[in-house]
């Protein structure tokens, strides 16, 4: 053992420490997408080893009608509730940026129903949207709007899986709240000096300050939602008529009650593949609209 | 308040004392509507879980009367009695706080260490592997879902509480737990450089660096990550469905879904959603009770993550 020079040193003690994600990310997540990989040119059904079948699972893929359908089930899904969520978390988190007494009372009650388990909430709202004596259909009839079969009509399952992820939408609600509060004041006011009304102020002032945290947002909500899964299984398991058949949901059947390891392993890669070119369009289109403090405009 | 108070500064001028006038109506009338529209959003926000906590306390077949009923008649607090009674809820309970508190206690050791290696040391490499680290936030959970099936199968490890602990020992390098790391690494920055330096020339190994300043300085971000990292093992849903089939290790989150399945699903006659709702209430009081006891360190920490952003 010699005088380790302090330079090479340093390096050793800081692979030391984060030697526990290196051994995790190896063996978790490095491997598994190798071996995934593998898979996906393979058919395998855990008895057996693993059959080596080039691409006939893409092929298989391409041909398989359900697969457009979970794919454009998820997209439907995904490009409708994102926006919306995005809309109602910065509505609250504008609402909770009041400076009103009590406000942290607010805060809590907004911010609640995120921490409800998903699958109590799905098995809540399986019997709210009952159709014959739900509330939901209760609260319909108040307006005199017919029962309807939120559950079971093809139309409404996925607008009905909406409305229920607008209960969890409290995480992008305190980031937008952050990134309202990092917003400085002196901004506004100078604007406010300048005689811009609120709506002005906020649209051309609030919304470019905080445009990196829509971003954010944006881009986590829909990598989230392409995901998909524990509420379709629950609460209709993939009907009505394939309606809330989720790519999720349908790789998981090949996966885990199928046991079609390869094949899912494609689907895997390619549900990657779908998310990696909608974050890097994101990433593309947000140099025309995210404005970040210091880069200038 | 500073407004309106600068406001009245400005009253001193008789000419603009009209327009004062005016901007304290459109000031309380403004507060008046924040409050409504705050209000409003916060009942519809809390209305589900009044229905649940609502349906929980309804005697048997009593659960869907019309009009709709917010106030149990009778209440009916037995129901959680014989939801215990009738299953194993108990245990049930004790196998997700088990897994809950032997992941989350992993997470915040090891997530720690990591965090701060990539917040304070140097070392050849460390952007590329916190660029990696970061991307692995974005991989969808389900496509390395099928391989490490696979690799607890030959381990042996399926239907053992095993698979959803032991990977959270490895400092997030596993099902996106890079997020604590993350997280815990965003609070270490702010951190003064001086202090471990200071320590380094008293002669302080890195590791007592760690354990002995960074650490305790870092409370608020461990805390943050302690609450996650158990509400998110409490509430999970996938990785319990995969790795677990047995009764003997069923999660409250298997529970509930299987009740669904088998009791609520056996037509309408026998649907006993009081008891669902009971169960679900047990499932939910824990979660609140962390919330509500950590509420500053919780919100404080998504705060930090989304500031990252930026």
């Amino acid at each position: 053992m010699g005088i380790r020079p302090i330079g090479q040193r340093r390096h050793l003690i800081g692979y030391l420490i984060i030697s526990p994600w290196i051994a995790g990310f190896a063996l978790f997540t490095a491997f598994p997408m190798i071996y995934s990989l593998f898979l996906s040119f393979t058919k395998y059904d855990l008895l057996g080893p693993p059959e080596f079948v080039g691409f006939s699972n893409f092929e298989r893929m391409v041909s398989d009608h359900l697969f457009l359908t979970a794919l454009g089930n998820t997209a439907f899904y995904t490009l409708l509730a994102v926006p919306v969520q995005l809309l109602l978390a910065l509505f609250m988190a504008l609402l909770l940026n009041q400076k009103l007494r009590g406000i942290n009372v607010f805060r809590t009650a907004l911010y609640l129903p995120t921490v409800t388990p998903t699958v109590a909430f799905v098995v809540l709202f399986v019997y709210m949207y009952n159709p014959e004596f739900g509330i939901f259909n209760a609260i319909l009839g108040w307006f005199g709007i017919p029962k309807q079969g939120w559950l079971t009509d093809p139309n409404l399952a996925k607008p009905a899986f909406i409305i229920m992820s607008l209960w969890h939408v409290g995480g992008q609600m305190v980031i937008f709240l952050a990134g309202l509060q990092a917003v400085p004041e002196t901004l506004v006011e100078a604007a406010s000096i300048d005689g811009a009304g609120k709506l002005l102020r906020f649209w051309h002032v609030t919304v470019p300050m905080i445009s990196p945290v829509i971003f954010f947002n944006l881009v986590l909500g829909i990598i989230g939602s392409f995901q998909v899964f524990a509420s379709a299984y629950i609460a209709t398991n993939g009907g009505p008529k394939h309606a809330t058949l989720f790519y999720v949901l349908w790789m998981y059947r090949h996966a885990f009650e199928n046991f079609r390891m390869g094949y899912a392993a494609t689907l895997g890669w390619v549900l990657l593949g779908v998310i990696l070119v909608f974050t890097l369009i994101q990433f593309a289109v947000s140099r025309r609209w995210v404005y970040y403090e210091g880069e200038g405009t | 308040m500073r407004r309106i108070s600068q406001i009245s500064f400005q009253a001193a001028d008789a000419s603009t004392r009209q327009r004062t006038l005016r901007a304290y109506v459109w000031i309380v009338f403004g507060r008046l509507f924040g409050y409504a529209a705050l209000l409003l959003v916060a009942v519809i926000s809390l209305l589900p879980l009044a229905w649940m906590v609502s349906t929980s306390l309804k005697a048997f077949g009593r659960e869907f009367p019309f009009p709709p009923q917010w106030i149990p008649n009778p209440v009916v607090f037995g129901n959680y009695l014989t939801a215990f009674e009738t299953s194993n809820l108990a245990r049930y309970f004790g196998n997700t706080l088990m897994i809950s508190v032997l992941a989350t206690l992993g997470t915040v050791i090891s997530s720690s260490l990591v965090a701060f290696g990539f917040a304070r040391l140097e070392f050849f490499g460390k952007r590329v592997l916190f660029i990696i680290l970061l991307s692995t936030l974005m991989l969808p959970v389900i496509v390395t879902l099928v391989p490490t099936f696979v690799l607890f199968k030959t381990l042996g490890w399926i239907d053992t509480p095993l698979p959803l602990i032991v990977p959270w020992w490895f400092g997030g390098g596993a099902f996106g737990g890079a997020f604590f790391v993350f997280l815990i690494r965003q609070f270490m920055l702010q951190l003064p450089r001086e202090l471990d330096e200071a320590a380094l020339v008293d002669g302080a190994s890195y590791f007592r660096i760690y354990w002995r300043i960074m650490l305790p300085l870092s409370k608020p971000a461990l805390a943050a990550s302690a609450i996650f990292s158990f509400i998110h093992h409490w509430n999970d849903f996938l990785n319990p469905l995969t790795f677990l089939n047995s009764e003997e290790w069923r999660t409250l989150a298997l529970y509930l879904r299987f009740f669904l399945y088998t009791e609520a699903g056996g037509g309408a006659g026998l649907t006993r959603w009081n008891l669902m709702m009971a169960a679900s209430v047990v499932m939910l009081v824990p979660v609140l009770v962390i919330f509500f006891s950590a509420q500053r360190y919780f919100i404080r920490g998504v705060a930090l993550t989304g500031i990252a952003g930026r």
